[in-house]
Protein backbone atom coordinates (compact mmCIF):
# COMPACT_ATOMS: atom_id res chain seq x y z
CA UNK A 1 0.00 0.00 0.00
CA UNK A 2 1.18 3.82 -0.49
CA UNK A 3 2.53 5.44 2.17
CA UNK A 4 -0.05 7.75 3.81
CA UNK A 5 -0.20 11.42 3.46
CA UNK A 6 1.45 12.69 6.88
CA UNK A 7 2.04 16.82 6.27
CA UNK A 8 0.46 19.21 3.92
CA UNK A 9 1.69 22.90 3.60
CA UNK A 10 -1.62 24.53 1.72
CA UNK A 11 -0.96 28.03 -0.74
CA UNK A 12 -4.36 30.08 -0.99
CA UNK A 13 -3.50 32.75 -3.61
CA UNK A 14 -6.86 34.10 -4.49
CA UNK A 15 -9.36 36.00 -3.07
CA UNK A 16 -12.54 35.18 -4.37
CA UNK A 17 -14.72 32.61 -2.06
CA UNK A 18 -14.24 30.22 -4.84
CA UNK A 19 -10.52 30.79 -4.59
CA UNK A 20 -10.28 31.16 -0.67
CA UNK A 21 -12.72 27.49 0.07
CA UNK A 22 -10.93 25.25 -1.49
CA UNK A 23 -7.76 25.32 0.87
CA UNK A 24 -9.97 25.91 3.87
CA UNK A 25 -11.84 22.85 2.95
CA UNK A 26 -8.51 20.58 2.12
CA UNK A 27 -6.75 22.05 5.11
CA UNK A 28 -9.69 21.38 7.43
CA UNK A 29 -10.18 17.88 5.86
CA UNK A 30 -6.32 17.23 6.09
CA UNK A 31 -6.55 18.22 10.46
CA UNK A 32 -9.75 15.72 10.61
CA UNK A 33 -7.35 12.83 9.12
CA UNK A 34 -4.44 14.01 11.39
CA UNK A 35 -2.65 15.07 8.85
CA UNK A 36 -0.09 18.00 10.14
CA UNK A 37 -1.44 21.47 7.78
CA UNK A 38 -0.07 24.49 7.21
CA UNK A 39 -2.34 26.79 5.67
CA UNK A 40 0.38 29.54 3.76
CA UNK A 41 -1.59 33.17 2.07
CA UNK A 42 -0.24 34.84 -0.53
CA UNK A 43 -1.15 37.64 -3.29
CA UNK A 44 -4.85 38.50 -3.19
CA UNK A 45 -5.33 35.56 -0.84
CA UNK A 46 -4.31 37.61 1.98
CA UNK A 47 -8.21 38.46 1.93
CA UNK A 48 -9.23 35.46 4.23
CA UNK A 49 -6.71 36.49 6.88
CA UNK A 50 -6.74 40.34 6.97
CA UNK A 51 -8.98 40.98 9.55
CA UNK A 52 -11.23 43.75 8.09
CA UNK A 53 -11.72 42.21 5.00
CA UNK A 54 -12.53 38.60 5.51
CA UNK A 55 -15.78 39.08 5.94
CA UNK A 56 -16.36 40.09 2.84
CA UNK A 57 -15.25 37.86 0.34
CA UNK A 58 -16.76 37.37 -2.78
CA UNK A 59 -17.91 35.50 -5.78
CA UNK A 60 -17.04 37.74 -9.15
CA UNK A 61 -19.81 37.13 -11.58
CA UNK A 62 -17.30 38.68 -14.42
CA UNK A 63 -15.23 36.47 -16.72
CA UNK A 64 -16.80 33.45 -14.78
CA UNK A 65 -18.46 31.56 -17.96
CA UNK A 66 -19.38 28.28 -15.11
CA UNK A 67 -21.32 30.74 -13.90
CA UNK A 68 -25.20 29.08 -12.94
CA UNK A 69 -28.29 31.16 -11.88
CA UNK A 70 -30.66 29.62 -9.42
CA UNK A 71 -32.55 26.53 -11.48
CA UNK A 72 -29.10 25.70 -12.78
CA UNK A 73 -29.21 28.09 -16.35
CA UNK A 74 -26.22 29.09 -17.59
CA UNK A 75 -25.99 33.00 -16.25
CA UNK A 76 -25.01 35.25 -19.68
CA UNK A 77 -21.88 36.17 -19.28
CA UNK A 78 -22.80 39.86 -19.81
CA UNK A 79 -25.65 39.22 -16.83
CA UNK A 80 -22.70 39.44 -14.52
CA UNK A 81 -21.51 43.12 -15.30
CA UNK A 82 -24.64 44.56 -13.88
CA UNK A 83 -23.89 46.84 -10.49
CA UNK A 84 -24.73 44.68 -7.80
CA UNK A 85 -24.69 41.07 -9.42
CA UNK A 86 -21.61 39.86 -8.18
CA UNK A 87 -22.76 41.24 -4.63
CA UNK A 88 -26.11 39.13 -5.27
CA UNK A 89 -24.71 35.95 -6.26
CA UNK A 90 -22.18 36.10 -3.12
CA UNK A 91 -24.89 36.46 -1.22
CA UNK A 92 -26.71 33.18 -2.75
CA UNK A 93 -23.65 31.05 -2.66
CA UNK A 94 -23.22 31.84 1.09
CA UNK A 95 -26.48 30.45 1.79
CA UNK A 96 -25.43 27.06 0.02
CA UNK A 97 -22.09 27.04 1.92
CA UNK A 98 -23.87 27.38 5.05
CA UNK A 99 -26.56 24.80 4.51
CA UNK A 100 -24.21 22.29 4.25
CA UNK A 101 -22.75 22.99 7.47
CA UNK A 102 -19.36 25.00 5.86
CA UNK A 103 -18.52 28.02 8.38
CA UNK A 104 -18.29 31.36 7.10
CA UNK A 105 -14.31 32.32 6.60
CA UNK A 106 -13.81 33.83 9.73
CA UNK A 107 -14.99 31.04 11.75
CA UNK A 108 -13.43 28.56 9.44
CA UNK A 109 -10.22 30.09 10.12
CA UNK A 110 -10.72 29.89 13.89
CA UNK A 111 -11.65 26.42 13.80
CA UNK A 112 -8.70 25.45 11.79
CA UNK A 113 -6.27 27.38 13.73
CA UNK A 114 -8.30 25.49 16.72
CA UNK A 115 -7.47 22.46 14.98
CA UNK A 116 -3.90 23.06 15.28
CA UNK A 117 -2.87 23.72 11.75
CA UNK A 118 -0.02 26.65 11.55
CA UNK A 119 -1.93 29.85 9.63
CA UNK A 120 0.92 31.99 7.67
CA UNK A 121 0.88 35.21 5.85
CA UNK A 122 3.21 35.79 2.79
CA UNK A 123 6.02 38.59 3.64
CA UNK A 124 6.07 39.67 -0.21
CA UNK A 125 2.70 40.21 -0.48
CA UNK A 126 2.37 41.54 2.96
CA UNK A 127 5.23 44.57 1.79
CA UNK A 128 3.52 44.97 -1.40
CA UNK A 129 -0.12 45.36 -0.51
CA UNK A 130 1.30 47.65 2.60
CA UNK A 131 -0.07 45.34 5.16
CA UNK A 132 1.35 45.01 9.17
CA UNK A 133 0.85 41.73 11.56
CA UNK A 134 -1.76 44.31 13.29
CA UNK A 135 -3.83 44.01 9.49
CA UNK A 136 -4.58 40.20 10.15
CA UNK A 137 -6.79 38.24 12.02
CA UNK A 138 -4.87 37.09 15.96
CA UNK A 139 -4.78 34.16 14.22
CA UNK A 140 -2.12 34.25 11.92
CA UNK A 141 0.81 32.88 13.93
CA UNK A 142 3.67 33.77 11.53
CA UNK A 143 4.47 36.01 8.35
CA UNK A 144 6.90 34.16 6.17
CA UNK A 145 9.13 34.72 3.28
CA UNK A 146 9.03 32.22 0.95
CA UNK A 147 12.53 31.02 2.14
CA UNK A 148 11.08 30.02 5.22
CA UNK A 149 7.95 29.13 4.27
CA UNK A 150 9.81 25.75 2.09
CA UNK A 151 11.43 25.25 5.23
CA UNK A 152 8.98 24.66 7.48
CA UNK A 153 7.46 22.71 4.50
CA UNK A 154 10.04 20.06 5.00
CA UNK A 155 8.49 16.42 4.04
CA UNK A 156 5.16 18.01 3.32
CA UNK A 157 3.23 17.83 -0.30
CA UNK A 158 2.99 21.61 -1.35
CA UNK A 159 -0.45 22.23 -3.04
CA UNK A 160 -1.19 25.58 -4.68
CA UNK A 161 -5.01 27.27 -4.64
CA UNK B 1 -14.36 -10.15 7.24
CA UNK B 2 -12.82 -8.68 10.29
CA UNK B 3 -13.92 -8.56 13.70
CA UNK B 4 -13.41 -7.03 17.07
CA UNK B 5 -13.28 -9.10 20.34
CA UNK B 6 -15.30 -7.67 23.05
CA UNK B 7 -16.06 -9.95 26.53
CA UNK B 8 -15.59 -13.24 24.57
CA UNK B 9 -17.66 -11.82 21.73
CA UNK B 10 -17.04 -11.16 18.09
CA UNK B 11 -17.90 -8.47 16.54
CA UNK B 12 -18.26 -7.73 12.93
CA UNK B 13 -16.36 -4.94 11.28
CA UNK B 14 -17.32 -3.13 8.04
CA UNK B 15 -14.78 -2.62 5.58
CA UNK B 16 -13.46 0.62 7.61
CA UNK B 17 -12.92 -1.03 10.60
CA UNK B 18 -15.90 0.54 12.05
CA UNK B 19 -18.28 -1.69 13.80
CA UNK B 20 -20.97 -3.42 11.30
CA UNK B 21 -24.21 -3.57 13.23
CA UNK B 22 -24.78 -0.40 15.76
CA UNK B 23 -26.75 -2.38 17.58
CA UNK B 24 -23.96 -4.62 18.84
CA UNK B 25 -21.94 -1.13 20.63
CA UNK B 26 -22.57 -0.97 24.84
CA UNK B 27 -20.01 0.56 26.73
CA UNK B 28 -17.24 -1.98 26.80
CA UNK B 29 -16.99 -1.72 22.98
CA UNK B 30 -16.32 1.75 23.11
CA UNK B 31 -13.32 0.81 25.41
CA UNK B 32 -12.01 -1.99 23.31
CA UNK B 33 -12.32 0.54 20.10
CA UNK B 34 -10.80 3.41 21.96
CA UNK B 35 -7.47 1.27 23.10
CA UNK B 36 -7.16 0.05 19.53
CA UNK B 37 -7.12 4.06 19.03
CA UNK B 38 -4.07 4.17 21.68
CA UNK B 39 -6.49 6.19 23.71
CA UNK B 40 -5.98 4.41 26.53
CA UNK B 41 -9.02 5.60 28.78
CA UNK B 42 -12.44 7.14 28.18
CA UNK B 43 -13.65 10.12 30.57
CA UNK B 44 -16.26 12.79 31.05
CA UNK B 45 -15.13 14.06 27.93
CA UNK B 46 -15.06 11.75 25.57
CA UNK B 47 -18.38 10.14 26.95
CA UNK B 48 -20.06 13.62 26.50
CA UNK B 49 -18.57 13.27 22.52
CA UNK B 50 -19.66 9.44 22.04
CA UNK B 51 -23.56 10.45 23.67
CA UNK B 52 -23.94 13.47 21.34
CA UNK B 53 -22.77 11.56 18.11
CA UNK B 54 -24.65 8.43 19.17
CA UNK B 55 -27.62 10.78 19.41
CA UNK B 56 -27.08 12.23 16.39
CA UNK B 57 -26.75 9.27 14.31
CA UNK B 58 -30.24 7.69 15.80
CA UNK B 59 -31.63 10.60 14.52
CA UNK B 60 -30.32 12.21 11.63
CA UNK B 61 -28.72 8.94 10.02
CA UNK B 62 -25.63 10.05 10.08
CA UNK B 63 -22.71 11.33 12.15
CA UNK B 64 -22.32 14.95 12.70
CA UNK B 65 -19.76 17.31 11.52
CA UNK B 66 -16.86 18.49 13.39
CA UNK B 67 -18.40 21.93 13.70
CA UNK B 68 -22.10 20.87 14.67
CA UNK B 69 -20.53 18.64 17.03
CA UNK B 70 -18.19 21.68 18.67
CA UNK B 71 -21.17 23.77 18.79
CA UNK B 72 -24.00 21.56 20.54
CA UNK B 73 -21.49 18.96 22.36
CA UNK B 74 -19.90 21.48 24.42
CA UNK B 75 -16.32 20.30 23.22
CA UNK B 76 -14.69 23.11 21.37
CA UNK B 77 -12.15 22.47 18.53
CA UNK B 78 -9.56 22.45 20.51
CA UNK B 79 -10.35 19.82 23.12
CA UNK B 80 -11.87 17.97 20.50
CA UNK B 81 -8.56 16.99 19.02
CA UNK B 82 -6.92 17.26 21.90
CA UNK B 83 -8.70 14.27 23.52
CA UNK B 84 -9.37 12.76 19.95
CA UNK B 85 -5.63 13.10 18.58
CA UNK B 86 -5.12 12.66 14.95
CA UNK B 87 -8.37 12.45 13.43
CA UNK B 88 -11.54 13.08 16.00
CA UNK B 89 -14.37 12.83 13.84
CA UNK B 90 -13.38 9.15 12.23
CA UNK B 91 -12.33 8.05 15.95
CA UNK B 92 -15.07 9.26 17.68
CA UNK B 93 -17.41 7.72 15.28
CA UNK B 94 -15.52 4.45 15.39
CA UNK B 95 -15.38 4.59 19.21
CA UNK B 96 -19.08 5.39 19.12
CA UNK B 97 -20.18 2.48 17.41
CA UNK B 98 -21.01 4.49 13.72
CA UNK B 99 -19.64 3.86 10.72
CA UNK B 100 -17.68 6.76 9.51
CA UNK B 101 -18.91 10.08 9.11
CA UNK B 102 -19.98 10.50 4.99
CA UNK B 103 -19.59 15.07 5.28
CA UNK B 104 -16.39 16.73 4.45
CA UNK B 105 -16.55 19.15 7.64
Amino acid sequence: MAEPIEKISLIVSKGTLDGVYPGLIMGNGARMEGIATSLFFTFFGLDAIVDKRMDKITVPTIGNTAMRLPGGFKMPTWLGAIPGMSAFASVMMKKEIEAIDIPPVREFIEMISDSGAEIYACKAAMDMFHLTKEDLCPQVSEILTIGEFYEKSAGAQIIFT
Amino acid sequence: MSTIEVNGKMLDLDPDGNLLNTSDWNEDVALAFAKSEEIEELNDRHWVVINYMRKQYEEKGDAPSIRKLTKESGVDTKELYAIFPKGPAKKAAKISGLPKPKGCI
